[in-house]
């Protein structure tokens, strides 16, 4: 598959907030403020990334030979926690600055469906060790543009006069169908 | 009494703890599973087994985990969980299986089942848990249902159901005649309408019953207050007597 027509499509068109419904609890959670979605975005770019690419190799090199391929959804959730726990102590002690933008976010992720979804996916969809590098950067890059949007909505959103019913998550909800709209025009793009 | 004070506490629990459009738990796989009735019904199925069974588990095991490694614990029983539920789906309703495709994998990543977990399972009753875990899959389950009805009726115009086994259709109605129908509702922006429709609906119920409640309270702080004149301005008729 051509690496840029795959890029793209994980980016903009299958966006796995407004397409595939996943990653739904930091979207609604930390998009109140701007700067917040934005270090749960680099937060996230970061450990979906390094998650999925162990993942892959965890696949291919131990599970695949030893004949235990059913066994990848416990050995991926269980990769991915350890991961992040240690991404975290990593972090806390080389850059305390990053860990105090980061920190409070890298905990959330374990439980971020969008790491465990992209794991599995770059397996499912049969994908090379250079197809998963770009799906994993490509999709939490989309998660991270949709939630930055969707924050400076939201922002201007906070001052609007809305039914008492409608305030919260319901008018946010309002929000995503429109963007989900605007997204879908990306379709005809590749 | 009991009886009825029993059935308002389960609508209640649908209602006011539902945990989709009360405590947005579980949000993803609402979203994206609810365009039929038949995947609604398939993946409810598949929580209330799995909730119930890892509810069960965790509360046996809660007292012999060091509360230091809990959450990798919890996350391998619900993992292991749900890999055998998704082996039997794919025995015996593949059709199912390859419609909900990912979605059943991610049960195990959904809030609600790590949340009751933490929230309930481990400090309370087996039996205890094992309702608890029942109660929250119903109204998961029935969170579900609601938005998928909306959804097919207004998409395709049909209320239909098949037999998830053998895919063959037990039950079919058109409620909106052929060329009426709405498609927007499959689409991904009917997703998200739906669920804002559903979900502003709980608050205006929650809203209105605070209300009422608040408004109670008034009523009774004035029926009080009149009480308390009263006997103030009956004590002084008796003086000036």
């Amino acid at each position: 598959m051509n690496l840029l027509t795959l890029f793209l499509s994980a980016l903009l068109i299958n966006n796995v907030i407004l397409s595939k419904f996943i990653g739904m609890c930091p979207f609604l959670g930390v998009s109140n403020k701007l700067s917040s979605a934005v270090g749960m975005g680099l937060a996230v770019i970061f450990v979906i990334f390094g998650a999925s690419v162990l993942s892959w190799a965890l696949y291919y090199y131990a599970l695949v030979p030893l004949g235990l391929e059913y066994m990848k959804l416990i050995c991926f959730i269980l990769l991915i926690a350890a991961f992040v726990q240690f991404v975290q102590m990593f972090i806390k002690k080389t850059s305390p600055s990053l860990y105090k933008a980061l920190g409070i976010y890298l905990p959330l992720i374990t439980t971020n469906c969008a790491v465990l979804y992209v794991a599995l996916d770059n397996i499912t969809q049969g994908y090379t060790f250079i197809e998963t590098l770009v799906n994993s950067i490509a999709v939490p890059a989309g998660f991270m543009l949709v939630l930055v949007i969707f924050a400076t909505i939201r922002e201007r959103l906070a001052s609007a006069d809305v039914p008492d019913a409608w305030k919260g998550n319901p008018i946010a909800f309002v929000v995503a169908a429109i963007m989900a709209i605007a997204f879908s025009a990306f379709a005809g793009l590749v | 009494m009991s009886e009825s004070k029993k059935k308002r506490g389960f609508w209640s629990e649908m209602i006011y703890n539902n945990p989709v459009f009360g405590l947005y738990l579980g949000i993803c796989s609402t979203l994206a599973i609810t365009t039929t009735l038949n995947n609604a019904i398939g993946m409810g199925i598949a929580v209330i087994v799995v909730l119930t069974i890892s509810n069960i588990v965790i509360s046996l095991i809660a007292p012999l985990t060091p509360d230091e490694i809990h959450i990798p614990v919890y996350i391998v029983v619900i993992a292991t969980l749900v890999t055998v539920v998704g082996m039997l789906m794919q025995a015996f309703t593949p059709e199912l299986y390859s419609t909900l495709g990912t979605f059943i994998d991610l049960i195990v990543v959904n809030c609600i089942i790590l949340g009751r977990a933490e929230a309930f399972a481990c400090s309370n009753s087996v039996s205890d848990s094992a309702r608890d875990g029942i109660m929250m899959g119903l109204s998961y389950t029935f969170s579900l249902l609601a938005m998928s009805l909306i959804r097919q009726v207004l998409g395709t115009g049909l209320l239909e159901f098949s037999n998830p086994a053998t895919n063959q259709t037990i039950f079919s109605l058109r409620l909106i005649p052929a060329g009426f129908e709405i498609p927007v509702f499959t689409t991904q922006t009917g997703a998200f309408l739906t669920f804002a429709l559903l979900a502003a609906g709980v608050a205006a119920i929650k809203n209105n019953d605070e209300k009422k409640a608040a408004e109670a309270e008034k009523a009774k702080a004035a029926a009080a207050k009149a009480a308390a004149q009263a006997t103030a301005a009956s004590v002084k008729a008796k003086e000036a007597a």
